[in-house]
């Protein structure tokens, strides 16, 4: 997969000269009946790093994460992916976007129960056609580099909470996503347990230079990025990293 | 907690003499350790050297002449230099934060603003912290985890604090 040659198209970013931009928000708005909850939000996010959208309750994080990841339409404002604007693509062409480039990890409830946790990881890649042996075989890679191969045979429910994590983590990652989208990853864990997971989740997105959008409001958990960017009042504000 | 800063900020809103001064600091931050008077004079004649106030006339009454003192151009940016930088990140800064907060609110400035720095001070210094945490034993992870835990505690009373504002602002401006 190419994700070299994109440059930074118009709109408010900041820095001189060509910066890859993978994936940019500008100005979205969005409501839901009579209220606001994204009011002129912005964001743009590189190939590899990871961002962390905080903010109170109810300031608009999620709906930004889900207008970005295209689950969510936006009312006003544009979303780009490399240099295609989302909401010029088709319902179907959006699914096979998310399906392809784009990985997701909740908080939880994300896992078939019916599925072994080896075939809950397989699955993104089944439904993209691999041969079943080919998608279990990278499906067991996953699961032993989030440390979780015990559990390849058992069903999610047989699994504890930070292991279900972590195959879930795996299934994000599986089809080799450019954007991993985690809304509050953690927040079904214990301290212990919700550290390795985001150690594990950074460290393979790295590895594979795929950037992550990490929606928390544990500071712990948002001190993994590489740097911030606030949501308030459906506003966003871009930090600068500190040194 | 910077007394002089926090007086150059009480100072904004006009011209006071020491005793008022040392009123409105223990009124609002005082709570624990209201100033003695020793220190507002000291204070005072330290910003007057510096530039950072000058005297504005001397009020007359029953006991001794009092002089009134007024914050300088040089006070009003040296205030702003300092509500916009962030406090090093380290355990019970609460204080301090408060005051920056309290005048912010007070002189007009944006309050989200001195949390937004200060969120991002206290964010890389935890991150800091987290990536020592990954290449060190584990003695190195508890006590990155102790000072994480510290700096944690702080972030969440800065998000508090920022989802209260309007509520603080009406508090302070009554």
């Amino acid at each position: 997969m190419n994700d070299g040659g994109f440059t930074r198209g118009p709109g408010p970013v900041d820095g001189p000269g060509p910066v890859k931009v993978l994936l940019e928000a500008v100005d979205l708005h969005k409501a839901f009946g009579p209220t606001p909850a994204l009011d002129g939000a912005g964001l743009s996010v590189r190939a590899g790093e990871v961002v962390a959208v905080m903010g109170p309750s109810g300031s608009g994080k999620s709906t930004l994460l889900h207008c970005m990841a295209g689950i969510l339409t936006p009312d006003k404002g544009t979303v780009r992916y490399r240099d295609v604007e989302l909401s010029a693509m088709g319902d179907g062409q959006r699914s096979e976007l998310r399906r392809t480039e784009f990985g997701f990890v909740f908080q939880f409830g994300q896992l078939v129960p019916e599925l072994s946790c080896l075939e809950n990881v397989a699955l993104p890649l089944r439904l993209g056609s691999v041969k079943r042996k080919e998608a279990e075989s990278r499906a067991r890679e996953w699961l032993e580099r989030l440390e979780v191969s015990d559990v390849a045979d058992k069903r999610p429910g047989e699994t504890s909470g930070g292991q279900g994590q972590r195959v879930a983590v795996a299934r994000a990652l599986v089809t080799g996503p450019r954007v991993v989208f985690a809304d509050e990853p953690t927040g079904a864990l214990d301290s212990l347990n919700g550290e390795r997971v985001m150690q594990l989740l950074v460290t393979a997105a790295k590895e594979t230079n795929a950037a992550v959008v990490l929606v928390t409001h544990e500071p712990r958990v948002a001190a993994y990025s590489d740097r911030e960017v606030v949501v308030r009042d459906g506003r966003s504000r871009e930090m600068e990293p500190v040194t | 907690m910077s007394i002089g800063h926090t007086l150059l900020g009480l100072l904004e809103k006009g011209p006071r003499h020491g005793y008022d001064l040392k009123r409105a600091y223990d009124e609002r931050f005082g709570q624990d350790r209201p100033l003695h008077y020793g220190q507002v004079y000291t204070t005072l004649s330290r910003l007057l050297r510096n530039g950072l106030v000058e005297e504005a006339g001397v009020e007359a009454g029953d006991g001794p002449e009092r002089k009134r003192y007024a914050i300088t151009g040089a006070g009003v940016t040296d205030v702003e230099h300092w509500l916009g930088t962030p406090e090093k990140p380290e355990p019970y800064l609460q204080n301090t934060l408060y005051a920056k907060v309290v005048l912010a609110l007070l002189s007009g400035r944006s309050a989200d603003d001195v949390l937004d720095v200060q969120r991002a001070a206290h964010l890389a210094a935890m991150r800091e912290l987290t990536k020592r945490k990954a290449s060190g034993d584990l003695a190195d992870q508890l006590i990155c985890d102790h000072a994480l835990f510290h700096l944690e505690a702080d972030l969440r009373w800065l998000e508090l604090t920022a989802a209260r504002l309007g509520q603080l602002k009406t508090a302070v401006t009554r």
